[in-house]
This record gives C-alpha cells, sequence and structure tokens, in this order.
C-alpha cells in the first residue's frame, strides 16, 4: 500500500505517497518528474540511476524509498550545488565528454562522489569508482581525463 | 512508403559503382533537400528561405537539423554547416528538430527521413552549404536594396551584412522582412574551403549544456498532465502468441490500472513503471510458443553454414578468379560472427496519445517520417493526424531505425481511454526482442604470387537486412549493405570475386547495427590479410602496404598509425599488435590494437591507435569522440557481444550476462586526424568497424592462434579448446 512520506531531495523536503518496496529511481521520476536520473537496467548493473544518500553514490533502481529515511537524497538535478559536482560537470563541458548523454547522469554523480571521498584520484582510483557505470557510446577515455581535470590537474 | 517505392522504381537503382557507404550508390530523388522550399508552418514573420533556416526580426536564428542527434555529434556539426554559408552568429544559433516531413527533411541518398549508415555529413554537405549560402545572398540582396549599392561590395558577418565602402551595418534580423520578399537564387556561390571560419574548428557541441545536469529530456523522460506508465512483455519464444493469461492478480497491485492482453504481447498500465513492472511480473501468461519452440543457436549456424556452401549473387568480377586460384597453394577460411544486441543506454520507449480523431507520439527516433506512417497506417487516422515529435537519443546504434516500438506503444493506447501513455521496455525486454545484428558466415579463397595476393574469392553468407528495410534497393539477389567494403575492398589484386548468399535465420528479427555491412566484410577480410601475410613469410603492416598502391589516402593513414604505435616495437610474451585499415563510410581508417593474452585466455587491452582520413573534418574534436567510442564499441562486441537462441528464445537478458567493456578494461586509445581537403567522410560507425579485426590480429600476433569466431573464445586461448 502507498504510505505517506518525507524525503529529502536536492535540499528540499518533498512529501509525497509510494508503496514503501518502490525504488527510489521510479519516486524521483514518476512521482516527482526528476528526470535527470535515469533507468539503464533495473538491476544496479550500469550505474544509469546513481543518486548520492548522504553524499554517497547508490543505484536508485534498487533502493526502496522507505529504505532512505531520513538522509539526504542529491540527484543529477542538483549536484551542481555542491563544489565537486560544479567542478565535475565543468570538466565534463570542458573536455567533452558527452556523446548521447544517456548514462551521464550516473557517471557525473559517480565522479562526484568519487571527489569528495578523494579530492586526487589516480587511474586505479577512477577507474574502482567508475566501473559501476556503464557508457554505451564509449567516453571512457574522456571521463578519465574529465575527472583528473575536475580534480585540479590538466586532464589533457 | 508507396511514395518513395514508386520514385524509387521510376529511377531505378545501382547505377554506377558501389563506393563505399551502400547508398551512395543510390540516386533517389532528392526531394527539397537542396531545393528552397518553404517552411512547413513555423515561418510566419520569419525569414524561412528554405527548411532549415528561420530567421525572425529580432535577429534570432533558428536551425532545423534534418538528421537525428543520437550522440555523434550531427547537431553540431550540421549547424556549423549552416552557420559557415550563412555567417550566422554561431554561438547565438538555435537548434529544433525537424518535424516527420520527406519532402523537406528526406536524407538526398534514401529519399526518407533517415539516420544512419555514417552518411549524415555525407549526404547533407552539400545541400546544407547551398541553404546557408542562398540565405546568405538574400540578406546581402536585401542589405544592398536598402543601402542602393552593389550586393557584391557587402560581406556577411556573424549575423550582419556590412558594407565595404561605407562601413554600414544591418543584422540579420532586420533584413529578415526584406529578404523574405526576393526568390531564392539558383546556385547560389559558396565559400572556398579557405576561407571557412567555423568548418574545420573543434567548436564545442550545441547539445551537451543540459545532458550534464538532467535537464536534456530524452523521449523517456517525456512527462504529460495525467499520464500513465506501462510495460510490456512479448512472447520469449519469437513468433509465439498468448494462450493464457489471468489478469486479476496483476490488477490486486496497487497502482495497477489497466492489463491489456493482446494476441503476441501483454502490456500493463499504472501509475508509475513500478506498479507496471510489479503487474507484469505477477501474471502467469501461458504462451502459446509456435513453430519457432525448437530453434536453438545450433540449428541457427546449421541453416547459416549449409547455406554458405552453395554459389552466390556475383556481387563483383574482376580478371578469372577460378583460373587463378587453380595456380598455387590455395588457402581458405571460413569466418562467423554471431548475433548482436544494441543494448542503447536508453531503454527503448514510446509515449502515446490516442485519441478517436488524432495520435500524437514522443520518441526518440532514427526514422520519423517512417514512425510517423507506420502508425497511421495502424490507426487508419490521416497521416497529419499523427504527430510524432522526436527527441535528443539515448543512443541509436541502428535499433532506432526500426519502428516497432512506436507500433506496440500505440497498440496499447488503443485500449486504453485518450489518456497519455509512456511505454518502457524493460532492460530484459529489450535485449530479448531486439532486432539483432544478423549472424554471418564469410568463406575466402586465395592464392599468393610473388609475396602479393593473386587471386581472392569471397563470399558473405547471411541475413539481408536492405530486403526487408528497403525492398526496392534489394536487386539481382543482391544485399549492397552485406557486401559493403568487400567489393570496393582497398588491395589492389587481379582476380578479385565477391558473392551474396541471402541466408535468413530461423526465428530471430535482423536488423541494422552500428558499423553494418563493413562491420562484418572488414572482419573477414584484414583477419585473412594477417593470415596471408604469415603464409607469405612477411610482415601484416609490409604485406598490405605492397597492395595499397590504389589507395593513397588508406596507405597514408596507415603509415601514420605505424609511427603513432610503434610497431615492431619489442613487447613482452604473449602481448601482441594488431593491424585493420579500411576503405568505410568513405572515410579510410587505420588502426592498431596492442592487446596481451593470460594463461587463462583472457584477454587485456594494451593500447589503441587509430589514424583516420575522413575528408574536410568539420569537427575535427568530433571526428576523434566518435573514433574513440567506436573503437570500444568494437572491442565490446569482439571480447563479450553474442546473443544465443535455446528453445526459440534469447539466453542474454541484462547486462550481468550481456556485457559490456567498463572503464577499468580500457586502454589509453589515441586517435589522428589527417588534414584532408576531400569531401567529407562517414565516421560514427567506423571505429565498430575497425577495432574488431584489429584485436584479433593482434591475439594472432601474441598467441599465433587465429581465431576466426566473434566474440573472442577464451578456451580457445587457454588451449582448453581446439582452435
Amino acid at each position: 500500500m502507498s504510505q505517506p512520506m518525507r524525503l529529502t531531495i536536492n535540499g528540499e523536503v518533498r512529501t509525497l505517497e509510494a508503496p514503501e518496496d518502490m525504488p527510489l529511481l521510479w519516486v524521483l521520476r514518476d512521482l516527482l518528474g526528476l528526470t535527470g536520473t535515469k533507468f539503464g537496467c533495473g538491476i544496479a548493473q550500469c550505474g544509469a540511476c546513481t543518486v548520492h544518500i548522504d553524499g554517497k553514490p547508490v543505484r536508485s533502481c534498487m533502493l526502496p524509498v522507505s529504505a532512505v529515511g531520513n538522509r539526504r537524497v542529491t540527484t543529477i538535478e542538483g549536484i551542481g550545488a555542491t563544489p565537486a559536482g560544479a567542478k565535475v560537470q565543468k570538466a565534463w563541458l570542458d573536455l567533452e565528454v558527452v556523446q548521447c548523454g544517456y548514462c551521464q547522469s550516473g557517471q557525473i554523480m559517480s565522479a562526484a562522489a568519487l571527489l569528495e571521498a578523494m579530492p586526487n584520484p589516480d587511474d586505479a582510483d577512477i577507474d574502482a569508482a567508475m566501473a559501476g557505470n556503464i557508457c554505451r557510446c564509449g567516453t571512457y577515455v574522456r571521463i578519465r581525463a574529465a575527472i583528473k581535470r575536475a580534480a585540479g590537474g590538466s586532464g589533457a | 512508403m508507396r511514395v518513395l517505392q514508386s520514385a524509387i522504381s521510376r529511377r531505378g537503382l545501382l547505377g554506377g559503382g558501389l563506393a563505399s557507404g551502400f547508398l551512395l550508390a543510390f540516386h533517389l530523388p532528392t526531394y527539397g533537400a537542396s531545393e528552397p522550399v518553404r517552411g512547413p508552418g513555423d515561418t510566419k514573420g520569419k525569414f524561412a528561405p528554405n527548411a532549415f533556416i528561420r530567421i525572425d526580426p529580432a535577429g534570432k536564428t533558428t536551425l532545423v537539423m534534418p538528421q537525428v542527434e543520437m550522440g555523434q555529434g550531427v547537431y553540431t556539426s550540421v549547424a556549423m554547416i549552416l552557420a559557415e554559408e550563412l555567417d550566422a552568429d554561431y554561438q547565438q544559433v538555435v537548434l529544433e528538430h525537424a518535424p516527420p516531413n520527406d519532402k523537406l527533411y528526406g536524407n538526398p541518398t534514401f529519399g526518407i527521413q533517415v539516420t544512419g549508415n555514417s552518411n549524415s555529413i555525407r549526404a547533407f554537405w552539400k545541400p546544407l552549404r547551398e541553404a546557408g549560402a542562398a540565405a546568405r545572398a538574400m540578406l546581402i540582396q536585401a542589405a544592398a536594396q536598402q543601402w542602393k549599392v552593389d550586393p557584391a561590395s557587402c560581406t556577411a558577418v556573424n549575423g550582419q551584412v556590412r558594407h565595404t565602402g561605407s562601413g554600414r551595418k544591418l543584422g540579420f534580423g532586420t533584413l529578415a522582412g526584406a529578404a523574405s520578399r526576393l526568390a531564392p537564387p539558383k546556385n547560389p556561390p559558396l565559400k572556398d574551403p579557405k576561407d571557412f571560419t567555423l568548418i574545420g574548428k573543434s567548436l564545442k557541441r550545441l547539445d551537451t549544456l543540459h545532458k550534464v545536469d538532467g535537464g536534456v529530456v530524452y523521449g523517456i523522460d517525456v512527462m504529460l498532465p495525467g499520464m500513465k506508465f506501462a510495460t510490456l512483455a512479448a512472447s520469449p519464444v519469437f513468433g509465439g502468441k498468448v494462450a493464457h493469461v489471468d489478469p486479476s492478480v496483476a490488477n490486486r497491485i496497487p497502482g495497477v490500472r489497466k492489463v491489456i492482453v493482446l494476441d503476441d504481447m501483454v502490456a500493463v498500465v499504472g501509475d508509475h513503471m513500478w506498479a507496471a513492472q510489479q503487474g507484469l511480473r505477477a501474471l502467469d501468461i501461458t504462451w502459446n510458443e509456435g513453430p519457432n519452440a525448437g530453434v536453438s543457436s545450433a540449428d541457427i549456424w546449421q541453416h547459416l553454414r549449409k547455406a554458405s556452401e552453395g554459389n552466390g549473387a556475383v556481387a563483383k568480377n574482376v580478371g578469372d578468379v577460378e583460373k587463378a586460384l587453380s595456380q598455387g597453394e590455395r588457402y581458405e577460411a571460413a569466418y562467423e560472427l554471431p548475433f548482436l544486441a544494441h543494448a542503447t543506454m536508453e531503454p527503448l520507449n514510446c509515449t502515446v496519445q490516442l485519441k478517436p480523431d488524432s495520435c500524437e507520439i514522443w520518441l526518440g527516433t532514427q526514422v520519423l517520417s517512417r514512425v510517423q506512417g507506420t502508425v497511421a497506417t495502424l490507426t487508419g487516422l490521416p497521416i497529419e493526424k499523427v504527430t510524432a515529435r522526436n527527441h535528443l537519443i539515448g543512443g541509436g546504434f541502428g535499433r532506432r531505425l526500426e519502428p516497432d516500438m512506436a507500433l506496440s506503444a500505440v497498440r496499447v493506447a488503443q485500449h486504453l481511454d485518450g489518456e497519455p501513455v509512456k511505454v518502457v521496455w524493460t532492460r530484459e525486454e529489450d535485449v530479448q526482442h531486439d532486432i539483432y545484428r544478423p549472424v554471418y558466415r564469410d568463406t575466402i579463397a586465395a592464392t599468393l604470387s610473388g609475396g602479393k595476393i593473386a587471386a581472392f574469392k569471397y563470399k558473405v553468407t547471411g541475413s539481408s537486412v536492405i530486403a526487408r528495410w528497403l525492398p526496392p534497393a534489394f536487386q539481382h539477389g543482391i544485399d549492397i549493405d552485406a557486401i559493403d567494403s568487400a567489393v570496393d575492398m582497398p588491395y589492389d589484386i587481379a582476380h578479385l570475386r565477391v558473392e551474396y548468399v541471402r541466408a535468413e535465420p530461423p526465428a530471430v528479427p535482423t536488423g541494422f547495427w552500428r558499423g553494418v555491412g563493413p562491420n562484418n566484410n572488414v572482419f573477414a577480410i584484414e583477419c585473412f590479410m594477417d593470415e596471408l601475410a604469415r603464409k607469405a613469410g612477411q610482415d601484416p603492416i609490409a604485406f598490405r602496404r605492397a597492395m595499397l598502391g590504389k589507395s593513397p589516402r588508406l596507405l597514408a593513414a596507415l603509415d601514420l598509425v605505424v609511427e603513432k604505435s610503434n610497431w615492431g616495437k619489442p613487447l613482452p610474451a604473449r602481448a601482441g599488435r594488431g593491424v585493420s585499415v579500411q576503405p568505410s563510410f568513405g572515410s579510410f581508417i587505420a588502426t592498431v590494437v596492442e592487446a596481451e593474452v593470460d594463461a587463462q585466455g583472457e584477454v587485456g587491452l594494451r593500447r589503441v591507435t587509430s589514424a583516420v582520413d575522413t575528408g574536410i573534418a568539420v569537427n575535427p574534436d568530433t571526428i576523434v569522440a566518435q573514433l574513440q567510442g567506436g573503437l570500444i564499441f568494437g572491442l565490446t562486441a569482439a571480447l563479450y557481444g553474442e546473443v544465443t537462441v535455446k528453445n526459440g528464445r534469447v539466453q542474454q537478458s541484462n547486462f550481468n550476462d550481456y556485457r559490456m567493456l567498463r572503464i577499468d578494461q580500457i586502454p589509453p586509445i589515441e586517435v589522428y586526424v589527417i588534414k584532408s581537403g576531400e569531401a567529407p567522410g562517414g565516421i560514427g560507425e567506423t571505429g565498430a568497424t575497425a577495432a574488431p579485426p584489429a584485436l584479433r590480429n593482434a591475439i594472432y600476433a601474441a598467441t599465433g592462434i587465429a581465431l576466426r569466431r566473434l566474440p573472442i573464445d577464451r578456451d580457445v586461448l587457454a588451449g582448453r579448446k581446439p582452435a
């Protein structure tokens, strides 16, 4: 049955009714109209649905909304308000990472979380943090460079 | 579609030689692409000299995009070409998706609105330049009339016309009204390429700003008031029908609004996708599996191999192949490629609002007018009552050259009461009901003489996508896509024969997939080249170079990639370099992959280097990006890509068992763009075609094992299974 609940999303408190087991992904997209978070696989294999829960990257397609509780949800629509998120977005545009763009919401959320946790990641850190995000266009080479650029390197 | 077919039969097909990029062989009526046609109704009060350009009195310049943007960067390139000849202020242009309209926006090589075969820039290069140049000439004429000066004394720069003598200026917006009253000139003069100020520069992409902040609305993101959400299941066995289903279980799930049972699929409509998915999962559907229930991959391969034994339709015949093959030692090989799914990151979807007298649809498609036409036929509505809106596309790769996702969504909407419904496929449905890259078998026989190929007989056996997708183009038993990059293979060979055998696989539907025909042919030919080089006792580069005399652009690319890839420098044990060259899609590309193979047969990628002559690179950074990504697309297929069938069902279902390369497997990838003044070539598919043979040849160099099937078989590489 649908339950009334409160979620804090991108700093805003939203009240809604949803089944407790409904994944956060569909709450965001279908109930709240925050469509920047993408559906890709539904089984936490591709990372397109990545959001932050209290700053940590989480696959929203398998996270029941009832498990969010009072924790802060940040989505691609709100990540630009964080210093790491803004740097990542800028680096993504500066280095023209994006092709079709569909996976990039998730890529950017994973990259922003990485930089929050680790300001100067090396290739191995980047690979470990980003290996859960599939890009079918194959933008990986530029993702690596853009993360380094966002971290303050040249990212050439 | 009827218009297209009659037009084709009037003109006839397959005139001259089969240039690279099969559809260049067509000379369909180009409709309005290059002729000035007034716009479809959004032009009121604007200067709209042709289908692509709208300038309002405030100077706002809107460019209408005839080709769809699915990541390949075409919106930027098209805008650059138009703005270049128009002398618009590129920073200020606004882009619009074209509406469905073959007359205004038909691809000149297809005659209908199609984005595919890497031909957007090849096909539209001239029409877009002419459209921009004509508009510029009219704006200049309007200014000259106002100033009462000779138009030749005026120039256009950055959205303004200037009079050279007096320094007077007028913005395009101010001139829009007067220019609208002028007749578009015939054959407006085009710029000398040396005067280009935009083309050739790596300008920023115009489609990506809101792809990094969640602001872009893809088809799957469309939200409408009162909208319902649906998901569907077709028979897991291809061609099966619904035998029985009890909808009551799903109806008990909160948020489920309706279970729709059609003859070949079941859809559940709910208040959100979760309800629809839960509802569908709850249903126990009994399928009448039909005649395909017994089909498995082994049957499909047996069918293909049997078909490949026969003679094919002759697509090319130079010299006397049979005679030349009878002289000297004859080398033979057969290569096989699997079914592949597209797995676009944006799962298939379509939003529909169907009312008694109208149908509105929202989706991302490579064939907008075909979607509109097919929906009109399905609903019985007049075509002008079907509104089809395109979107930025979350990956196409050929999957969205099919209208099936629109048809199934409309069939769902036919069971609703006029409320909008967004139908989204699950990833499992997307993988298991794709329209797959066909299985192919390529058989080759060759002889050598003096260290070069004397005779080369090449036969492709596989499905004809063209015969289904564009029937009038399938003539004399030849699929011109299936033999592309084979009939025009770049090597200088005195006795060459290319044949095609059409063999439709049982049960499995087949379609275009990134790289199309060349993907198969470049693989087989370039793999066999390495085997022949070894027979000839030559280095793979030297062997190729000696036969590329008639393809200087490819030779230059090969020489460059040899230099940049450190070809010939020593590598550790079980590591190797492999090369491929290709003339495909009007671009000349040489690629070197460096790879290593461990004792378990696992393949590691060490480095990839490509050199490309694509003619004039409208936006060089886009060329680099497309190759980087395309190479990864091809490497993914070579390392993992295979769809298999058991009991009439696809065995793969999601990214866990239909694997993709991930960032931690990606080596450095370098792309070198050769400066060229030749006409622009295609680029979107080229990397997907280039990578698999180069990888396979690297494995051959590393291990001595000549793999002849994809994907890479780790058991063979580990010695657990014979080659």
